[in-house]
């Protein structure tokens, strides 16, 4: 039957996460030199227009429609034909098509997500080549054996409330295989790089806060208490997270505007898993923790001089392991009875099934991006040349100029 | 013809005191430039995600004005004194000697056209 309080809730929630890309546009563009902020922008729009028709076509079908083995969605639903008008396996209670969209806005931004690791050195063309292949080869398995009806985790009774590991943790690994074989950008840890806008990436970065009420709260796919207790989860793992790393940032010397923007983030992308299954408590324990792995990840990063540019695997891939992990830990069948008990709940199984859960989406993430990146790479040059770095990819990549 | 330029480098903060303190000197007109630079300090840390980076060129303001001669030590005193906070990156002041000048809507040349 469908609800029309649910239905409004979850076209308003896919609303909420399309306007995540680009926020998350500014939220990287601000971080990069002046010559690369169009094109960092860019990576992000322009997976909009990408993936919407990759996932009209074919990428649903492949992750949501009808299993074959546990491992994938068949063909069956190319084209959105032949879905059901109600999918009663995802969302009793609203029509298909608007689980549908919900969906895509995952499928948009999670690969969008990746460019942070190679930005002010990425060939356009190679970019755009190797997400249509990552969306098909990566994102939509794994978002099959996690959420799709008959997908091998999801039988399992792997808890992913809104994409802690189907997003953050393959978004945040991926990162890191393709930093691998881009290599770092020339001049890294030389020359000075110098964020060109930090207003615009502290505008994204509350945007995407914005935005995550739709990406977590839509998760419900309901508008009832639900929904309510996981925009609860959401905003208070966001707020200790922002809360901690400005402390941090203050202890060690000041209390940075960027610095609160990236913890934020951070716990945010930490909840994402736990986000309806945990208590407004919880949520504050996972935020913080979240904030104090991801700082000292980045410091980590920082000096052994790998050049992850914007740090996605520190934000996304640590946010997203330990996010996965505390849900199984913190989840209670009393704030969501149709999911499990954690470890402090009497139920240590399930953080055996989220450890496993997160441990496979990690070791595919990385094998098959980096298998496919090197592929690519070798074929058509995932990176501009020297001098096309040199003059920044907003003229050499797109002709255009921002200041 | 005896004129000096007097290019002062200064903290963009200071432009405000720096013009009004020449302006009670009378002297009144002055081109202002936003240009970066740096000196003994190399730059300076600011704060990134986590840990800090370094900037290399500060920004800082130009102001030029030529005076006469007769004129440059009040000149140079009036921005000295209002420039100066007595911590590293005050700046610096450059003095030179002037050929000419002209002023394009009369054509005057020399002291006349200050």
């Amino acid at each position: 039957m469908i609800n029309s309080g649910d239905t409004a809730w979850v076209l308003i929630s896919f609303a909420l996460v399309i306007l995540m890309t680009p926020a998350l546009g500014f939220f990287y563009g601000g971080m990069v030199r002046k010559k690369n902020i169009l094109s960092t922008l860019m990576l992000s729009v322009a997976l909009l227009v990408l993936i919407s028709v990759q996932w009209v076509l074919f990428g649903y079908s492949l992750a949501f429609g009808p299993d074959k083995g546990g491992l994938i969605g068949s063909l069956g639903w190319f084209g959105l034909n032949n879905i059901p008008a109600i999918e009663a396996g995802y969302a009793p209670t609203i029509p298909h098509m608007a689980f549908i969209l919900f969906q895509l806005a995952f499928a948009v931004i999670t690969p969008a997500l990746i460019s942070g690791a190679f930005v002010e050195r990425i060939s356009f063309a190679g970019f755009l080549l190797f997400t249509l292949v990552w969306s098909t080869f990566v994102y939509a398995p794994v978002a099959h054996w996690i959420w799709g009806i008959g997908g091998w985790l999801r039988t399992m009774g792997a808890l992913d409330f809104a994409g802690g590991a189907v997003v953050h943790i393959t978004a945040g690994v991926s990162a890191l295989a393709l930093a691998l074989v881009v290599g770092k950008r020339k001049g890294y840890g030389k020359v000075p790089m110098e964020p060109s806008n930090i207003p615009l990436t502290v505008l994204g970065a509350f945007l995407l806060w914005f935005g995550w009420f739709g990406f977590n709260g839509g998760s419900a796919l309901s508008a009832g208490p639900l929904a309510a207790s996981t925009i609860m989860a959401t905003n208070t793992a966001g707020a200790a997270a922002g809360l901690t790393w400005m402390i941090i940032s203050w202890v060690h010397k000041r209390p940075s505007v960027l610095g609160l923007a990236t913890g934020a983030i951070v716990g945010l992308a930490a909840v994402t898993p736990a986000s309806g299954y945990v208590s407004p408590l919880s949520a504050m324990v996972i935020g913080s923790v979240a904030a104090i792995l991801s700082y000292y990840m980045i410091i980590f990063r920082m000096k052994i001089k790998f050049d992850e540019s914007l740090d996605v695997f520190a934000c996304h891939g640590v946010g997203g392991i330990w996010g996965v992990l505390a849900t199984g830990l913190f989840a209670q069948k009393a704030i969501n009875p149709a999911g499990a008990n954690g470890l402090f709940f009497g139920n240590p199984g399930q953080l055996g099934i989220q450890a496993l859960t997160a441990l496979v989406v990690v070791v595919f993430s990385f094998v098959v991006s980096y298998i496919m990146a090197k592929i690519i790479d070798a074929m058509f040059k995932l990176r501009v040349g020297e001098n096309e770095e040199d003059v920044g990819l907003d003229i050499s990549q797109h002709g255009e100029s921002a200041y | 013809m005896d004129m000096k330029k007097i290019e002062a480098i200064i903290r963009i903060e200071k432009l405000e005191e720096v013009r009004v303190a020449l302006e009670a000197e009378g002297f009144i007109g002055m081109t202002v430039t936003e240009v970066k630079g740096r000196g003994a300090q190399k730059g300076i840390m600011l704060e990134w995600r986590a840990g800090e980076y370094r900037v290399e060129f500060l920004p800082k303001l130009k102001i030029e004005l030529i005076v006469d001669t007769f004129d440059a030590e009040r000149a140079i005193k009036a921005i000295e004194e209002t420039a100066r906070t007595g911590k590293p990156g005050d700046g610096k002041i450059f003095v030179s000697s002037v050929d000419n000048v002209i002023r394009v809507r009369t054509g005057e040349r020399g002291e006349k056209a200050l």
